[in-house]
């Protein structure tokens, strides 16, 4: 796989997951008790051996930047084929979502142009799952295809792919169309946003939208290339576990999909490791007046109260008398002596005072921004 | 070589066999032995250097160091991957006339006094890599060189009824050493060498030469280098250390270390994120806490998948226990299956095992620690 780059390109619509975006994208959103959406993504590359990925950002790139470092959680601090993190070169008042993506890969057009290999796999980050590239690839280049398209046909929790992409096949699995998932229509392919092709490619199809000037996307020229008839554009199935973070409700509810441990072992033993930044925190202590019920715990907690159906980050603390249920608490939270919780999502470093009462809805979890007191 | 001129170096004696703790160092230095859910005992010396900013450690490894070895590697999980300093590890080696093993601790030092140079240090601080413990040296170098000492070494307070295992520093009002006794009887003081010693280069080298010239002697610190300074009058002083040090040197005393973690009360404050110990960290997901099982009083780290009962141990990562399984006051180490009903009592369970459904190891009725590692 040394002949393929990686871009992951975080153009992602933040629409219906505002209130974990304030200050950060998707893809640096805490996901899973010690994770980054990112990770996910970016560990598949490198498992499949891709070691030059470039990470194209929109404007709120502080805690990415912050996250991924040097690379060196994913191995990926090297010296030509490395982590390249490249920011929009002029500021836009809006995200890149809303302008199109174009403009961000002509920013970087000479890094695509100068990088070694031959291919490259586009993607974005807010597809969570863990599956083994080397097969795409392999599968892409034996069918002669131009473009390859990776789709997963939901047949359960369709309603977890609302506005995704799909896909339209035909019996070959050749790419019709590529449409948007309503929730209405039966079983559709959704779309994993990721695409195989040449670089040559990619290069020919930015430097087409440029000069001609009717594309802000890089998937309007993707569907041009569909229509055109001259391109073979086919598709790959995955057929193993997979989670779209586009909503809150999807964030939340796919964060308690993973208390399920057949979840838990598809995404992290299904194919590779996925990596994190390390944070070196002691392993996680349970008092003996705790008592904790279907979760996951990340180390460095110190729980001393009841925690149940929840998902805890790093460093987190819960003192004795305090309840947590069906709640997700992220990093160096502290729930103070008798604090009751219940489906709440607390952002990072959220401290709830003692024998406070936080009650969201299962339908719709509260949040509590990052670093409040309540 | 080129010269990289640095005020204090810090040499960490991490040769020791630890022979009383049976079939954990068959194959292992005593300070690569696993402690604490995710450590190597080393873990602690090695942070204590980072978090001190003594950044040009000496690792003098000698007994069974393929794991010490892999396990230091360039020392970047200690953040002493750096341009002009770091980590080295020493072992023995053949020079022109010939080869030898390290005889003694001094000799250990001596035999590297070519790297020692390099840095051409004011000060050397000999560490034991086998200690559990926090400091900071920084503070006793500063102590060091406000007394204008020719060497300083730090102590601590034991219980007098244990004097006699311990090598006693006789010290007067102003902490000036006047002499040494090993392992006393009758000892005049409670004062106990924590084997931390700093020295002034120069001094020590010059000591050290002609201890070699010496065929008597063992060639050791503690033995031959302390009372030949003493006796010669030299500025000695003890630097007086308050807290938690263990030197664990037998199954039972490792298993104590594990349980001290576990109290409330216990002074090795794990969790203090201005002195963090740091370790190689595995890349497991958070652990899993099933809703019938009972965790207290215990130590998880991640990767852990828990269905049973888990009271008063300390599992390190990957250790899965399943429905019924019980286990009580007990260490087990990474990667080890413990199936159905197996109960586990006062024991310490090495790495990478399968405890077979039904299985008993250890008792709560039983004095002795049991050691199970195949």
């Amino acid at each position: 796989m040394k002949d393929v780059m990686g871009i992951i390109n975080l153009g992602e619509s933040e629409e219906n997951i505002k209130a974990l975006t304030y200050h950060r994208p998707i893809a640096s959103i805490p996901y899973i008790g010690r994770y980054r959406i990112i990770d996910f993504i970016i560990s598949n590359m490198v498992n499949a051996g891709i070691e030059n990925i470039g990470i194209f950002t929109g404007s709120k790139f502080g805690s990415l930047v912050d996250h991924l470092g040097s690379g060196k959680a994913w191995d990926l601090d090297r010296k030509i084929d490395r982590l390249y993190v490249l920011s929009p070169e002029f500021q836009s008042l809006k995200p890149f979502y809303q302008e199109g993506d174009i403009r961000n890969f002509k920013d970087h057009l000479s890094y695509i142009k100068k990088s070694r290999q031959e291919y490259v796999m586009l993607s974005k980050s807010y597809m969570v799952f863990n599956m083994d590239f080397k097969d795409a690839v392999e599968f892409h280049k034996d069918s002669g295809a131009d473009i390859t398209i990776l789709y997963k046909r939901v047949t359960e929790k369709k309603d977890f792919f609302i506005n995704c992409d799909t896909l339209n096949l035909d019996e070959n699995k050749r790419v019709l169309s590529i449409g948007t998932n309503t929730g209405s229509g039966p079983c559709p392919n959704i779309s994993m946003e990721v695409y195989i092709m040449k670089k040559e490619m990619l290069v020919n199809m930015i430097e087409d939208a440029i000069s001609f000037g009717d594309a802000n996307y890089l998937k309007e020229m993707i569907l041009k290339k569909i229509y055109d008839g001259n391109t073979y554009v086919n598709a790959y199935k995955y057929k193993g576990y997979l989670a779209c973070i586009n909503s809150l409700m999807n964030y939340y509810v796919e964060s308690m999909e993973i208390l399920n441990q057949e979840n838990y072992q598809e995404l992290f033993t299904g194919h590779g490791l996925i990596f994190t930044k390390v944070k070196d925190e002691a392993p996680t202590k349970y008092s003996d007046s705790c008592s904790v019920k279907n979760s996951l715990l990340a180390n460095g907690c110190i729980i001393e109260g009841h925690v149940e159906n929840s998902v805890i980050f790093r460093g987190v603390k819960i003192k004795k008398g305090a309840v947590v249920k069906n709640s997700i608490i992220m990093q160096r939270s502290v729930i103070e002596e008798g604090a009751l919780i219940e489906n709440v999502i607390l952002d990072k470093s959220v401290t709830i005072t003692a024998n406070k009462h936080l009650m969201g809805d299962e339908k719709s979890p509260m949040v509590v921004r990052k670093d409040s007191v309540i | 070589m080129i010269k990289k001129k640095k005020e204090v170096i810090a040499m960490i004696l991490a040769g020791g066999q630890g022979s009383r703790l049976g079939a954990l160092t068959k194959t292992n230095a005593k300070p690569a032995v696993p402690f604490g859910g995710k450590y190597r005992i080393i873990d602690f010396t090695l942070s204590n250097c980072s978090n001190s900013g003594i950044y040009t450690v000496g690792v003098l490894t000698q007994y069974q160091p393929l794991t010490l070895n892999a396990h230091i590697g360039i020392g970047s999980y200690w953040d002493l991957d750096r341009k002009d300093s770091g980590v080295t590890v020493l072992p023995p080696y053949v020079g022109r006339d010939g080869g030898r093993w390290y005889k003694g601790t001094a000799n250990a030092i001596y035999e590297n006094t070519d790297f020692i140079d390099v840095y051409d240090p004011e000060y050397v601080i000999i560490l034991s890599g086998d200690h559990i413990y926090k400091m900071d040296y920084s503070k006793m170098l500063k102590y060091h060189k406000e007394k204008g000492a020719d060497a300083t070494i730090s102590v601590m307070e034991v219980p007098w009824d244990e004097t006699s295992r311990f090598g006693i520093m006789n010290c007067n009002d102003d902490n000036s050493i006047y002499e040494f006794e090993e392992k006393p009887e009758k000892a005049k003081s409670n004062l106990a060498s924590m084997g931390i010693y700093i020295f002034n280069w120069q001094k020590l080298k010059k000591y050290m030469a002609e201890d070699e010239q010496n065929i008597e002697s063992d060639n050791d610190f503690g033995k031959n280098i302390i009372p030949t300074m003493l006796a010669d009058g030299n500025k000695m002083y003890a630097y007086r250390f308050k807290g938690y040090w263990k030197d664990v040197g037998t199954i039972k005393s490792l298993w104590e270390a594990n349980m001290d973690l576990l109290k409330d009360d216990n002074e090795l404050n794990l969790y203090d994120r201005n002195w963090r110990i740091y370790s190689v960290n595995p890349v497991s997901p958070p652990h899993y806490v099933s809703p019938d099982s009972c965790v207290k009083s215990s130590l998880l780290d991640e990767g852990c998948i828990i269905y049973g009962n888990v009271e008063n141990s300390v599992l390190f990562p990957d250790v899965y226990v399943a429905k019924g399984a019980r286990i009580v006051d007990s260490v087990i180490m990474s990667n080890v299956r413990i199936e159905e009903g197996a109960v586990i009592e006062r024991a310490i369970v090495g790495e990478d095992l399968i405890i077979k459904a039904g299985q008993k190891i250890g008792s709560i009725e039983s004095e002795d620690i049991t050691l199970f590692t195949e």
